[in-house]
């Protein structure tokens, strides 16, 4: 547009003059419409809705406290463990700044884990946000390699032999596996190259990607608006000005309602950086007050918790397992073949599923546990064509569907639960009954979506 | 030049031509970022072979030597504990050290007791499950993870057991016995790790 077309700014006072000269030659007033004052998002947000803006909030937060932390911390094996005591100690107001990013890594998981949880309630991720759903669980995906990066940093005994086990899982894909495992570490075990290298990926590179992802994500969100809690589209029924009847402009009403929000999660955050940092060891683990000692392993170890779901899925892999896998493929293969009338998907899955059995009788049961945890982080992904239910949100859904995700709630506590414990054969047997639940809430969803009963959308949004 | 008319043939080739080109170049220009993560000259320099020293070790106990960064350990077996290998043959996954010979187990390392010596087991102490140390659990009785232990190793990290030979118990993460190192005896006293026994 060019800037004769546009209208000066008003309303701004004293400033209309300076943001008119700006708004000539920037898109600033077609910004500030499009993405807050007038950007309609549904009316009927609940608490749920918080989240979003809160992972903003905390990755501003993370990014604030890394910067500090990076003036002062060393990327050397030598040094890293006594730096970050020096940032403890000696340096001024350093002992707060490592706290918050400490304690800002596992909200950070804590509110995405929520945020994600919103988008299963409510059937966010289904059409027209397939989109906004893949590039979030890409977020998730980074996140979890920047917490994975930053946790070596520190230099201690579960830094070092959390970065050990996680390294060495590339060492079970077949052939080129140990290739991969040497050139991630830069050594033949994990190292002060190793070290070096993971700092460079959590302070930049993955930063960078984040960040990238984060402004996709809420672009991919402004364009096909927000779901809501009745899961109906707003932009169907709008009034004769083209704004949706039940759409509410984000600024001022939900950039008033986020901030109230961030109050409150912020009061949360004070109480556990300024009393339990540690969490009883859930958001600093014990042993990583201890020096990184490559001769010897803590006699417990597990990762943080955002992980141990994860990695109970890893740990519950065993030879006997695999033979639940088989018969699970089998059954799998049935099922499609029985109720799918697409010839070419029976005859694909059929192979699919005897090249599978193949292959876990071919390569051991370590490599299937580290294909498991992957799949069971990357299985979020295909949710927008699994789930084939009439309706989008929790509140109009049948029994069938309400019993499933709780308790795939239920399964994915109980998994992070045994993976902060020693392995014992009655937690690997739970572990395992729930790996298998894990799975099926997703593998048979398009077809307990399909025959549950649901209750009819409303027309408009409810409040 | 307005009126030309556009020739897409050209315009077609030319686009391929520099996405090909561009191509190429770019994953030429890839090469020495990916192979800076290799290890440096340095990592791989650091692979001398070690001594240690086993004249003062008592029956029944075991030292640590660091070689190449890991942990190796040096068992001295008593009678008993040699006695209960041959009754583990059936509860471990690999009794005869038959998989992945060349790179888990070296020739004068192949029999019962996976050693040159019966008496000493040289080992590397790095779980193949996913490269944790294993805990020493030398001593026979019963434990949380297995009630009739005959001694041997337990992986801290994902429950794996390990026998008094290093050999994997079956249906446990791990899929392979324990490495044992390139080693040689310089004399009665003494191992050098690193370095494989000649004429074996």
């Amino acid at each position: 547009m060019a800037a004769a077309e546009k209208q000066p700014v008003t309303g701004a006072g004293p400033f209309n003059g300076v943001l008119t000269w700006i708004d000539q030659r920037f898109p600033l007033v077609s910004s500030w419409k499009e993405h807050l004052a007038e950007y309609y998002a549904p009316k009927n947000f609940n608490f749920w809705y918080y989240f979003g803006s809160l992972a903003l909030l905390v990755l501003v937060m993370q990014l604030v406290s890394g910067i500090f932390l990076t003036m002062f911390y060393k990327p050397d094996a030598a040094q890293a463990f006594a730096s970050v005591e020096y940032i403890m100690r000696d340096v001024w107001g350093g002992w707060i700044i490592r706290y918050l990013h400490s304690t800002g890594a596992s909200m950070f998981f804590l509110v995405v884990y929520l945020h994600m949880f919103r988008g299963l309630l409510y059937g966010s991720y289904r059409k027209p946000r397939e989109l906004i759903w893949i590039v979030g669980m890409l977020i998730f995906l980074g996140l979890m390699a920047e917490a994975f990066f930053g946790y070596l940093l520190p230099w201690g005994q579960m830094s070092y032999w959390g970065a050990q086990v996680i390294v060495n899982l590339f060492d079970a894909i077949p052939l080129i596996g140990p290739t991969i495992a040497v050139w991630i570490r830069g050594d033949y075990v994990v190292s002060d190259a190793t070290l070096n290298r993971f700092f460079a990926f959590h302070v930049i590179a993955i930063p960078l990607v984040l960040l990238g992802l984060v402004a996709a994500h809420i672009l991919a969100l402004h364009e096909v608006g927000s779901n809501n809690p009745d899961g109906v589209e707003i932009k169907d029924k709008k009034d004769a000005a083209g704004r949706p009847l039940d759409g509410i402009p984000f600024h001022p009403y939900y950039t008033v309602k986020d901030t109230l929000g961030a109050v409150v999660f912020l009061i949360v955050f004070a109480i556990g950086v300024f009393f339990v940092p540690e969490m009883g060891g859930y958001f600093l683990e014990y042993n990583n007050f201890i020096p990184a000692d490559p001769l010897r392993t803590p006699t417990h170890i597990a990762p943080l918790w955002y992980f141990t779901p994860y990695y109970s899925i890893l740990r519950a892999i065993t030879e006997s397992f695999m033979w639940v896998l088989g018969a699970g493929v089998i059954g799998m293969v049935v099922l499609i073949v029985l109720s799918v009338r697409n010839n070419f998907v029976r005859l694909a899955s059929v192979a699919a599923g005897a090249a599978l059995l193949v292959a876990f009788y071919v390569l051991e049961p370590k490599v299937w546990g580290v294909v498991l945890m992957g799949v069971a982080v990357m299985i979020f992904i295909p949710l927008p064509w699994l789930d084939r239910s009439p309706v989008k949100s929790i509140r109009y859904k049948g029994p069938i569907v309400k019993s499933a995700l709780a308790a795939f709630v239920i399964v994915f506590v109980v998994l992070g639960y045994l993976g902060t414990q020693p392995v014992t054969d009655t937690g690997t047997l739970i572990s395992q009954v729930c790996t298998a639940l894990y799975f099926l809430f997703f593998l048979l969803m398009p077809w307990y979506t399909a025959i549950d009963k649901c209750k009819p959308e409303p027309e408009r949004v409810t409040c | 030049m307005s009126d030309q008319q556009v020739d897409k043939g050209k315009r077609c080739f030319l686009v391929a031509a520099t996405s090909v080109v561009g191509g190429v170049a770019a994953g030429a220009a890839a090469v020495p970022f990916i192979g800076s993560m290799l290890p440096s000259e340095r990592a791989k320099a650091a692979g001398a072979p070690v001594e240690v020293d086993i004249s003062t070790l008592a029956p029944g106990d075991k030292v640590t030597a660091e070689w190449r960064g890991q942990p190796v350990w040096v068992v001295r077996r008593t009678k008993e504990m040699l006695e209960t290998l041959p009754r583990l043959d059936s509860v471990v996954a690999d009794p005869k050290s038959e998989r992945k010979k060349d790179e888990l187990t070296p020739k004068y390392a192949r029999n019962e007791h996976r050693s040159i010596k019966p008496e000493y087991l040289v080992v590397v102490g790095i779980c193949t499950h996913l490269g944790c140390v294993p805990v020493d659990k030398l001593k026979a009785g019963p434990e949380p993870f297995e009630a009739s232990w005959e001694g041997g190793f337990y992986c801290p990290c994902h429950g794996s057991l390990f026998d008094l030979a290093g050999r994997v118990y079956k249906n446990k993460p791990a899929p392979d016995n324990l490495k044992i190192p390139p080693h040689k005896y310089l004399s009665d006293g003494r191992i050098l790790i690193g370095v494989d026994t000649e004429g074996a």
